[in-house]
């Protein structure tokens, strides 16, 4: 019976927050807000954002980055997880994933533009040696006009994200059953598992696949480091907007947060007519018979391209990690004359109540977004019903600009006389939690085997004790993996915390990201290196449970 | 009928009583003894930008000293941008919450004072009222009565002054510019050897303020409020250099670095070797970081870099007011003061001037080194104010429109 409620309970949680959150950037875009003298309708915001020099080349670059980044890493993935046959090679890159899905989004970002920038790692150890530099070349490589650079900072993050969701739902696929069928028909493997896995893996990750196009489009802190800023994308404008001590810009921020709405909408839409045009002309590709074409090109460059974003993201992270105890480092020297622990003695003794807060936080949340999600499941499983239109819904915190989201939030909890405290942050980061956790975890739970449950209700076994003794277990790894990419991003919230807590609970990232606005690359490197800790036992966590519980179950461990 | 007149009595008092303490009885600031007393065991959330690991260092000494003198707990709230507090304070407002607000006090500059002001934002008058502001000479020191030219009345506290400085590598090049023409000429010489913060940043505003002020002759016009039909002919000037200037800018002026941090850095990685900050220690203080070789020095052009206060702000609604005056008030006791302008603090320069202190309390300032790569006071040269915000606007504005690919 209560479970019946929890689809209500679920978006009942979400409503009320997204409804003010919406409306609080619905309304100050077409002129209201009273606070700031806005009392009346017009359309005075859209036309001085139409005006914006360069609104259109910045909508372009959100657009273009967004689906050029979800395309190359997909292929990426999948190429890669086509090629693999578990050689020591593929095992080294699989157990790679954690660590790099833990490393926040900026400090991959301050790493990749360290490593690439013409005064940068890569040219300080091939210099003056091999270029005959003495001082950094003058090319614009990091922020150049076109998003490259932006975009390959994303790609390094999101390749570990879609290949962990992947590898979250391949076992229930039964992959290796297929590519020997495949096999004994002649097939090449990697040509087979293209044929036969892919197909049916890929709408298990298709909401994941949204997600990134999502963040893709409209992400903030990567590209105010990586991306062009004449002009930066639309997202890293509305930012600025919103933060100009001009407050009446706020007005054209709102409008300018509903156009990031439509682009990402847009990218989304044209991402989705791109997979009818594939399904039509893939569908003769899946079935001409060919065997062995390509086999060996796409082996090649799946290891190829993973093991090329592995590298890069490691060397970003070296990088860091020698800024975070370098003296000072005068270009070309390979490496800091002096090094010392004086920046991680200066923030580790503050670092203790943030790092327990960033942790009750996301344990929290964590939990209460995986009860919720899992008894909406559950019920959907146990009545076999269709998932509701309304579930779109949950998606909206991930499309639009969290600054002006979190505005109305923000009035909606001061409306309603609740003071910024910890669980107001917990409720606040179950806005952004609940849709990965759902995300992560719906598809896996709708495409487990029916049969196991039929098979244990006509063994006698109550539904509750099938989904304790079946479900679950059976479930165990895609659910830890849904929990850690959840606790992950609970730990990246910055501005949800800060403006729902109202500066009460510090956390890690709080402290990071106020750091990092002082731009010491030293103390950045101290405090990415501690805010990816937490995120990093998750992951890992996730990737060992299932090993040590399911030892002597070997299809049952989840993420080969 | 007695009673009635009675009665008349009591309401009349109560009518006056309730005139005299408006609404959730905010302090009164003049009553200084009441106001100590309010704040006893009040917490104080401080908005303060936390950038930098120096001054949350200073923050967190004040924090100590406030607990041991007032018996007030200060709390740190690290910010990456201002604005952030100011949202809070906006939504707060929005949402009719009029008396318990969650921003206590606020580290603010001059632009966000007038937005703040102009929107009624701000308690206040209070300021002029701490026991510790005539140590400013507010009467013979305009800085502290004009905030980017905008009346303080009251509404805010005077914290830090400073000043606009570049800084170069003595390693890299040995004779630096004297002014903005120099700069031209040094830049055509030394190609992508200099640039700027990207506008609007404030640094970068600031960079293109002081073009404008050392390239025209009469800056009066630019201290009063901003007439759209003088803006073409007053700011010609600007748009010729700035025109001349870009294309020998670090990456062609295809890039510019977002803010004075990223300025650092490149200084930091021998891309450029001349930048500017708006702090006169920011190169010290780098150098103590391991950010900066210890052969950059700071320099200042001949006729006068601009300079500004940053000041203490109390928003509207904040619900301890009384203890975030009195440690506004704190931060401007010459001991505070000193503290902050150690170099091995913070280094940040005073606004207290030195003919109202005591011989021993201006002692605590003359036994400060101020580290090798600042400018004793003495060698700043004249301050320029900041223009009226309406002409940094304007001039942001254009220069988006000229500069940013359509």
């Amino acid at each position: 019976m209560l479970l019946r409620l929890a689809p209500w309970v679920l978006t009942g949680v979400l409503v009320l927050p997204l409804g003010a959150g919406l409306a609080m950037v619905m309304l100050p875009a077409f002129g209201y807000l009273p606070a700031l003298g806005g009392e009346t309708f017009h359309l005075g915001a859209w036309r001085a954002l139409w005006e914006r020099p360069g609104l259109s080349r910045s909508v372009l670059l959100s657009f273009s980055t967004g689906l050029t980044t979800t395309f190359i890493s997909l292929v990426c993935v999948v190429l890669f997880l086509a090629a693999v046959r578990g050689s020591w090679l593929d095992r080294a890159l699989h157990r790679m994933v954690s660590p790099l899905l833990a490393i926040p989004h900026a400090a991959v970002a301050f790493g990749l533009a360290f490593l690439i920038a013409p005064s940068g790692l890569l040219v300080r150890w091939a210099s003056p040696g091999l270029t005959g530099w003495e001082r950094p070349p003058d090319l614009l490589i990091v922020q150049d006009p076109w998003g490259l650079s932006l975009m390959a900072g994303l790609i390094l993050k999101e390749v570990p994200f879609l290949l962990l969701m992947s590898l979250a739902v391949l076992p229930q696929l039964a992959p290796e059953q297929r590519v020997n069928m495949a096999r004994s028909l002649g097939y090449h493997p990697t040509i087979g598992w293209l044929k036969s896995v892919f197909p049916v893996l890929y709408p298990l990750i298709r909401l994941p696949i949204y997600a990134v196009i999502a963040y893709a489009t409209s992400v903030v802190d990567m590209a105010i480091i990586l991306g062009p800023t004449l002009p930066p994308t639309l997202s890293v404008s509305i930012l600025q907007w919103f933060n100009d001590p001009n407050l009446d810009r706020r007005f054209m921020a709102s409008a300018g947060a509903l156009l990031q709405l439509g682009v990402t909408l847009a990218a989304l839409a044209t991402w989705w007519l791109g997979e009818q045009i594939v399904k039509r002309l893939g569908q003769h590709w899946l079935v001409n018979g060919s065997r062995r074409r390509g086999a060996f090109a796409v082996a090649f460059s799946g290891r190829f391209l993973l093991g090329l974003t592995t590298l890069t993201a490691l060397a970003a992270m070296v990088g860091l990690a020698i800024f975070s105890l370098a003296g000072f480092w005068r270009f070309p020297d390979a490496l800091p004359v002096t090094m010392t622990f004086n920046h991680w003695q200066r923030v580790l003794p503050s670092a203790t109540t943030p790092l327990v807060n960033t942790l009750v936080v996301g344990v929290t949340a964590t939990l209460i977004a995986a009860v919720l999600v899992i008894a909406c499941l559950e019920n959907e499983a146990r009545h076999q019903l269709t998932p509701k239109r309304a579930m779109w819904l949950l998606y909206l915190p991930l499309l639009v600009p969290q600054v002006a989201f979190l505005f109305g939030l923000v009035v909606a909890a001061e409306s309603l006389g609740i003071r910024p405290q910890r669980s107001l942050v917990v409720a606040g980061h179950l806005l952004f939690v609940v849709p990965y956790l759902y995300l992560s975890l719906s598809e896996a739970y709708r495409r487990l085997d029916p049969r196991w449950a039929q098979l244990a209700h006509s063994l006698g076994a109550s539904r509750w004790h099938t989904f304790w003794r079946i479900r679950l277990p059976l479930l165990l790894a895609p659910l830890l993996t849904a929990c850690a990419v959840s606790l992950a991003v609970s730990i990246g919230q910055y501005l949800p915390t800060l403006l729902l807590g109202g500066g009460r609970v510090a956390t890690i990232t709080t402290e990071a990201v106020a750091m990092a606005s002082g731009g010491n690359r030293r103390l950045i490197g101290v405090l990415a290196l501690l805010q990816a800790l937490l995120p990093f036992i998750g992951f890992a966590l996730a990737l060992l449970l299932p090993r040590l519980i399911w030892a002597k179950r070997a299809a049952m461990r989840g993420a080969a | 009928m007695p009673n009635n007149r009675d009665s008349l009595g009591i309401t009349m008092a109560l009518t006056m009583l309730a005139i005299a303490f408006p609404a959730a009885a905010d302090p009164v600031p003049s009553n200084w003894e009441s106001v100590l007393e309010e704040a006893e065991g009040q917490t104080v959330y401080w908005n303060a930008w936390a950038g930098e690991e120096r001054i949350n260092a200073y923050i967190e000494w004040t924090a100590r000293q406030v607990d041991e003198r007032y018996g007030i707990e200060l709390v740190h709230v690290k910010l990456g941008d201002t604005s952030e507090a100011v949202s809070r304070v906006l939504a707060e407002k929005q949402a009719g919450n009029d008396d318990a607000g969650s921003v206590d006090m606020i580290w603010i500059n001059g632009e966000n004072f007038a937005a703040m002001k102009a929107n009624d934002l701000l308690f206040g008058p209070w300021a002029d009222s701490l026991p510790n502001y005539p140590l400013t000479d507010p009467d013979n020191t305009p800085a502290v009565r004009y905030d980017w030219t905008i009346p303080v009345d009251g509404l805010e506290s005077p914290w830090s002054s400073s000043q606009v400085v570049f800084y170069y590598d003595t390693a890299l090049i040995e004779e630096h510019p004297n002014n903005m023409n120099e700069l031209l000429a040094w830049v055509e010489q030394n190609p992508s050897e200099f640039t700027y913060p990207q506008v609007p940043n404030f640094l970068g505003n600031a960079f293109i303020t002081q073009a404008l002020l050392e390239l025209v002759d009469d800056t009066s016009i630019f201290y009063e409020p901003m007439q759209a039909d003088d803006f073409d002919e007053a700011t010609a000037p600007l748009w010729m250099f700035l025109d001349e200037l870009h294309p020998h800018l670090w990456r062609s002026g295809r890039a510019f670095p977002s803010n004075s941090a990223d300025l650092r850095s490149l200084m930091g990685d021998s891309e450029i070797s001349i930048a500017l900050s708006f702090s006169t220690t920011e190169a010290s203080g780098a150098i103590a970081n391991f950010e900066l070789p210890d052969t950059v020095r700071s320099y200042v052009h001949d006729s006068g870099m601009i300079g500004n206060m940053s000041f203490m702000a109390i928003p509207y609604n904040a619900e301890h007011k009384a203890a975030a005056m009195v440690v506004a008030n704190y931060l401007l006791s010459p001991e505070a003061q000193a503290e902050k302008q150690d170099p091995e603090v913070w280094g940040s320069n005073t606004v207290l001037a030195m003919e109202t202190l005591s011989s021993e309390q201006r002692a605590l300032f003359d036994d400060i080194d101020l580290g090798i790569a600042t400018l004793p006071p003495s060698e700043l040269g004249e301050v320029l104010g900041q223009p009226h915000p309406s002409w940094v606007d304007a001039i942001a504005e254009k220069w988006q429109e000229r500069y940013v690919n359509h």
